[in-house]
């Protein structure tokens, strides 16, 4: 058993520092603040292969790995949850797929600009009516010729309005249930597609949520992902990727918070000492980082898994499980330490504790990772 | 074109502290980073690589593992690294760190050379003139600006108080200011491409075939006598006067000191 980071995995990481702190951090208060979508900092990700990591350099990504890849979005969630769910969401939930259950052609297609960074990605699920539970697709695929005519809606869409390329599951035969549901690739200028409702939200504020509408959406049968009647597992099994990302990034949010709270604690003086000479505050960091390590810990074994042909579907449960409710436990005592400047926007700490709370709640919420992992348990 | 940059690791400065008994600096846990001067001038070899084309190489002595500082190097995008490494190099000063790396040159094509101004462990500033002259170059120092031109490059120099515009011809010895560039960052594809891709040269003295009288310590005409760090100022003295008041209590106070 090795615990070290291979020297590319470390490489990695330094270079995502260094970008976050450079590029990521000046922008996260006021695109909190403003809601903008950062597409400036996409771009710069795009330059340097950042939007493919795990990607084959023949499909036009950096040929790396999933920790490398886990490790990019938990250095930029450090500094900015927002950006760091634009890459998970683009990398896991729209390239991943692709990946792992997309034809040659489509990979030419529509991974290799994806990975290239030349076009951003997003995937729909959640429904209206199919939230948690993902099986109540409303919206219907109908083949008609050489085409699928979508109708429906799907929301709460990460990278909704700012995206090129999208994975959408959709019912094509409704009744075989879960066995009926497909996936589709669809892009964004397909006729009959458009994009809905922007939703205001209390945390990741300037990534772009919205609805997708299709309205007689004419999609190219060759955009089938996957074979028909098989959308539900594809969306399971992204999911499973999905995790990783979100457990990764909700782990940044959580280191960043603790840094910040370690760094205020050597400076704030009261009753004459720092912060960091009250037992009290000692011991609250000390348990803080003992959670910390073990979300990092559950993470990169998660993706360690996912990189050596493991399963990795219960270990993704367990470390976005763990991951998220540390990043709440985390930046909610951070703004305990913080005290009333916790509480303002003077200090990027209440942001952070706004961003913490989507992580227990998307792509599975707390409660379906319990499902999962106690599915496995109990089988 | 062919581009060779002269680089070095050094230890991050911002993160040292000084032993302040034995007044040396305690580079133990101290982060190793690649100088930055260097850094700007292997992005200007880099820009020039990307705009018309050029091989760039990576030239450095140090100890074996500043290869890492060489590994990061190749992953902004530099074609090719060479370590100069041998105990023979032990204890240099900038004229034998100079013989070594020129001789280190000579074995290479090269039209352009990239030095940074100085570095921050040493902050010298002589390596780069240093390896023009035993090369027999002609160098500019301070470089702010370069650009290619028919007749070889145009180059503009940074002064105190303005800036001069110089045309030279290839080859030449450059060295960096941070006003010259920005610096990429590391590509991710670069840095799991060139592990299977590239790898690290590793000469020694026997390699650069140098005259060995002229190498490490024996070659060194200087030799550090005592490192110390400056007495650290007293605590001062803040006063909250209005501004004309103030005014005048530091003037009293500069007279009391006789500096007026």
């Amino acid at each position: 058993m090795n615990f070290t980071l291979t020297k590319e995995q470390e490489f990695v990481r330094q270079m995502v520092r260094e970008f976050a702190i450079n590029e990521v951090e000046p922008l996260a208060a006021d695109i909190d603040v403003t809601e903008r979508f950062p597409r400036e900092t996409v771009d710069k990700m795009a330059r340097y292969h950042m939007l493919g990591i795990p990607i084959a350099t023949k499909y036009g990504g950096a040929g790396g790995d999933n920790l490398s890849y886990a490790i990019a979005v938990e250095e930029l969630s450090k500094k900015c949850a927002t950006t760091g769910v634009i890459l998970s969401a683009h990398t896991s939930l729209c390239a991943g797929p692709i990946d792992m259950f997309g034809t040659e052609e489509q990979k030419m297609k529509y991974l290799v600009p994806l990975a290239k960074g030349e076009k951003l990605g997003a995937f729909g699920l959640t429904e209206p009516n199919a939230g948690t539970d993902a099986s109540e697709q409303q919206t219907t695929a109908i083949l008609e010729g050489d085409n699928y005519i979508l109708n429906g809606s799907k929301i709460f869409i990460t990278n909704g309005g700012e995206a090129d390329t999208y994975v959408v599951a959709a019912m094509t035969d409704k009744s075989k249930g879960t066995r009926g549901i497909s996936c589709f690739i669809i892009e964004k200028d397909f006729e009959g597609f458009s994009i809905g409702k922007h939703e205001d939200k209390l945390g990741i504020r300037a990534s772009s949520t919205t609805e997708l509408v299709f309205t007689n959406c004419m999609v190219p049968k060759e955009n089938l992902l996957g074979k028909e009647g098989k959308g539900f597992g594809i969306a399971m099994k992204t999911l499973d990727g999905g995790r990783i990302g979100i457990a990764a990034q909700a782990l940044g949010i959580a280191e960043g918070a603790l840094e910040e709270s370690t760094k205020y604690m050597k400076e704030r003086k009261q009753f004459g000492k720092p912060l960091s000479a009250f037992q009290g505050l000692q011991w609250m960091v000390a348990e803080l980082d003992v959670k910390v390590e073990c979300a990092k810990l559950l993470v990169y074994k998660a993706a360690f898994n996912k990189d050596n042909g493991l399963s990795y579907s219960v270990e993704a449960a367990r470390a976005k499980l763990f991951a998220s409710e540390t990043a709440m436990e985390v930046t909610t005592k951070a703004v305990q330490i913080f005290g009333g400047y916790g509480y303002t926007k003077e200090y990027p700490i209440e942001r952070m504790m706004r961003d913490a709370k989507i992580t227990e709640i998307y792509e599975g919420t707390s409660q379906v990772q319990k499902m999962v992992i106690a599915a496995n348990l109990l089988k | 074109m062919n581009i060779v940059v002269c680089l070095k690791q050094v230890p991050d400065t911002n993160e040292v502290k000084i032993d302040q008994k034995t007044g040396t600096l305690i580079r133990e846990g101290v982060p190793s980073i690649i100088n930055p001067d260097d850094k700007n001038a292997l992005e200007e070899a880099l820009r020039l690589k990307d705009s018309n084309g050029a091989h760039v190489t990576i030239v450095s002595m140090g100890p074996p593992q500043a290869q890492i500082a060489l590994r990061e190097a190749l992953a902004m995008g530099a074609d090719e690294a060479i370590l100069v490494s041998d105990r023979a190099f032990a204890g240099s000063d900038t004229l034998a760190t100079s013989n070594t790396l020129a001789a280190t040159i000579r074995q290479l094509d090269y039209d352009v050379i990239f030095a940074g101004r100085q570095a921050i462990d040493g902050d010298t500033a002589q390596v780069g003139p240093e390896i023009a002259e035993l090369l027999g170059l002609p160098q500019i120092t301070y470089v702010e600006k370069v650009e290619v031109i028919n007749s070889g490059l145009k180059v503009r120099k940074a002064w105190e108080d303005g800036y001069e515009d110089i045309e030279v011809k290839t080859p030449v010895l450059l060295t960096a200011i941070k006003e010259l560039n920005e610096p990429r960052y590391m590509n991710i594809k670069n840095i799991f491409g060139m592990y299977q891709e590239k790898e690290i040269k590793t000469w020694n003295a026997d390699d650069i075939e140098a005259d060995k009288t002229v190498l490490g310590l024996n070659g060194s005409p200087t030799k550090v006598k005592k490192s110390m760090t400056k007495e650290p100022k007293g605590q001062g003295e803040l006063i909250q006067l209005p501004p004309k008041e103030a005014a005048q209590f530091v003037i009293s106070k500069l007279k009391e000191n006789h500096f007026i």
